[in-house]
């Protein structure tokens, strides 16, 4: 599989643009925005803007590691921003299940392996449903998940009764806010599932067996591969991915806001995905691009706050930049802009 | 009957099996006024979910009608705010921008070829986007204009049918005639069964797409301006997360997000059920809000597993060597 040139090789042709992207905001970033590139040692810990774009970008970084796999069995995951939201209740329930009749103080916690345990389970189960209702309901993707999307947010709400469960727990906040080898420690999960996946799909077949349900599952059926269990697991690691963000981000802002917590998150990630060069089609999977991805988006957003520029205007410019991903990926658009640009030069 | 008719049949039957349950438990639910509250409460949404029909028939999506609502409620609110525009006159611009931003997101899809989710999304981020520019506060609309179009009402019982229904219901009988009585309809269920066949067949793809997305353009700029008249106010927030709910009304309505089937009307009954819901809900009082979602997931997930079922079983009736290798996989 390895090519001898490595410029040559397909991951990084496919890897190019969005890499170039990246390079081309950091540059701008490191000649016009004061300080960005400093990086100070605090306390022991690494302060920065680039530390703090990383930061920020995790919880989006892990969502998109688990669509990275979704997409590529051609499928989608609408329900990750949900799933957040679940996995969020759940954990600050454990945490002070009191709270929700009035009890203000705090009956002892549960150990923390008990607390993060229960979130993933529960997200687990989250994932597992998807990848039952897509793989053997053999129901559409978008679809499929739109009901976990709509009823997640809903089962937050009921765990949390609508409330925001604040709460105060040092080994919880740990999670979200802890350092770890003067790093935030929501980067070493990141760093970890990212090494465990990108181990798992290109170091074993289980890379292989994705790209092929997604290229063709009729042909991977008849080749021996179980398409529905490829499936059924993606989806679930997907959902496991979302609960991992969730206890990130319930961690982080030390409260579970079942409305909130995640939301919109999943086009997040479904955007650095497709901007990594994975295409919606299925079929290919670029783990690394969608890290790019995603770190692309968190930069964008982090420049347009620090430049002191309309804050609204982010959601126009992300428009923007869609447009112009979706169309350099584009095979037609090539075409038309090949043909243009020979007949200039003739 | 035929096949595909029966979703719609099922979904009828739903709508009428709830609000019998509903007025059991609640005889006020019976009177014509909470019926007639039903269209107007969710004309926003199902002037939208009529639009998004024609686009899920032609098994496209559209996620950006939900910011298509808030941003055109707020060029209104500033058109007759800050440029005095007669709100009529506003409502036209805001009519016309959505067929202009609907026909780019189609040429977008059609000509390049691009993913219609990813252009919808990044139409969604840039409505959105600009909603907020424009204004982030609400903007509220105070025009002799809008009195005039609120007062207005045909009493039917101890109920009146407002504007903004009437509006609902015109739509949905122009959408019905155009799914079923023009080419633009046929059309739009030919490149959803199967756009290879349909190119083939010589019909004119390209500029139904873009027709179909203008459509669904317009819809969801009509549906700004019946939420302008509704609150008496402009909104960049407004329909936040409504693109999902459309969806919802359309599937549970009985079409098919993998195109070239469903009927206009089933959406219409789409909408009507989760508004019943939702009154279900507000005349229950104990109950919580988070039980409407709930609800809906489940609602979601019964009319799919159904849908999936049936074409599965008419697949099995008559074996088709085309459609084998997609339908029957290893159930049998």
């Amino acid at each position: 599989m390895k090519s001898q040139n490595f410029f040559a090789n397909q991951s990084f042709r496919a890897l190019f643009w969005p890499l170039m992207a990246l390079i081309i905001i950091l540059l701008f970033n490191i000649f016009f925005t004061k300080g960005f590139i400093n990086v100070e040692i605090r306390d022991g810990h690494l302060f920065g803007s680039m530390i703090d774009i990383l930061n920020r970008a995790a919880p989006v970084l892990i969502l998109a590691i688990g669509m990275t796999l979704v997409i590529g069995t051609g499928g989608i995951d609408l329900s990750v921003g949900a799933v957040i939201a679940i996995s969020g209740a759940v954990a600050a329930l454990m945490i002070r299940p009191e709270y929700l009749k009035g009890v203000l103080e705090y009956s002892q916690a549960p150990p923390l392996y008990m607390i993060v345990g229960t979130a993933l389970f529960v997200s687990l189960i989250a994932g597992l449903w998807n990848g039952f209702v897509v793989s053997y309901l053999d129901i559409q993707p978008m679809v499929g998940t739109l009901i976990l999307m709509v009823a997640g947010r809903g089962i937050a709400q009921l765990i949390t009764q609508g409330q925001i469960l604040i709460f105060v727990n040092k080994d919880f906040q740990f999670i979200g806010s802890g350092f770890f080898l003067g790093l935030p420690f929501s980067l070493t999960i990141v760093a970890f599932l990212l090494i465990v996946t990108y181990l798992l799909t290109r170091k074993t077949a289980i890379g292989l067996y994705i790209e092929s349900v997604g290229d063709n599952p009729t042909a991977s059926r008849y080749a021996g591969i179980n398409a529905r269990m490829v499936k059924l697991l993606v989806y679930t690691f997907s959902g496991l991915c979302a609960g991992i963000a969730g206890l990130i981000i319930t961690s982080d802002i030390k409260g579970a806001d079942a409305n909130n917590a995640g939301l919109n998150m999943e086009l997040d990630a479904i955007l650095s995905v497709v901007m990594g060069g994975t295409s919606m089609n299925g079929g290919r999977i670029y783990l690394l691009g969608s890290v790019i991805g995603a770190l692309f988006i968190q930069t964008l957003t982090t420049t347009i706050l620090t430049r002191g520029v309309n804050p609204e205007l982010t959601l126009v410019v992300k428009a923007v930049v869609v447009i112009i991903v979706c169309l350099l990926q584009s095979d037609k658009f090539r075409e038309i802009a090949t043909v243009k640009a020979r007949r200039v030069a003739a | 009957m035929k096949q595909n008719q029966i979703p719609l049949v099922a979904t009828i039957a739903v709508w009428i099996l709830l609000y019998i349950i509903a007025s059991l438990r609640f005889p006020g639910m019976l009177s014509v006024n909470v019926l007639l509250n039903l269209f107007t409460d969710n004309s926003f949404l199902g002037i939208c979910a009529i639009g998004i029909t024609f686009v899920i028939l032609s098994a496209g999506i559209d996620l950006s009608v939900g910011a298509m609502v808030g941003c055109t409620s707020i060029i209104i609110a500033v058109l007759v705010r800050d440029l005095h525009l007669h709100p009529g006159m506003a409502i036209l611009i805001v009519l016309s921008f959505g067929i202009i931003y609907g026909g780019i997101v189609g040429s977008l899809i059609h000509f390049f070829d691009l993913p219609p989710f990813m252009v919808t999304l990044a139409g969604m981020f840039f409505a959105r986007g600009m909603g907020f520019v424009i204004s982030v506060n609400s903007i509220p609309l105070n025009h002799p204009f809008y009195d005039t179009l609120s007062n207005f009402g045909i009493p039917i019982g101890d109920g009146t049918l407002t504007f903004v229904a009437l509006t609902f219901i015109l739509i949905t009988l122009l959408g019905i005639f155009l799914a079923h009585r023009t080419r633009f309809g046929r059309n739009a269920y030919a490149i959803g069964g199967n756009e290879t066949s349909a190119r083939l067949m010589g019909l004119e793809v390209g500029s139904t797409k873009i027709a179909i997305y203008a459509f669904s353009g317009l819809c969801s700029a009509l549906a700004g301006a019946v939420y302008s008249l509704y609150t008496y106010s402009g909104n960049a927030w407004a329909g936040n997360g409504m693109e999902m709910d459309a969806i919802a009304a359309a599937v549970i309505g009985g079409t098919l997000l993998t195109g070239g089937v469903g009927y206009v009307f089933g959406t219409l009954i789409g909408v009507l059920i989760l508004g019943v819901i939702q009154t279900y809900i507000t005349f229950d009082g104990t109950l919580s809000s988070w039980w409407t979602k709930i609800a809906i997931g489940i609602l979601l997930f019964i009319f799919i597993a159904l849908q999936r079922f049936m074409s599965q079983a008419s697949v099995l009736q008559k074996p088709k060597t085309a459609t084998v290798t997609k339908g029957v996989k290893t159930t049998a």
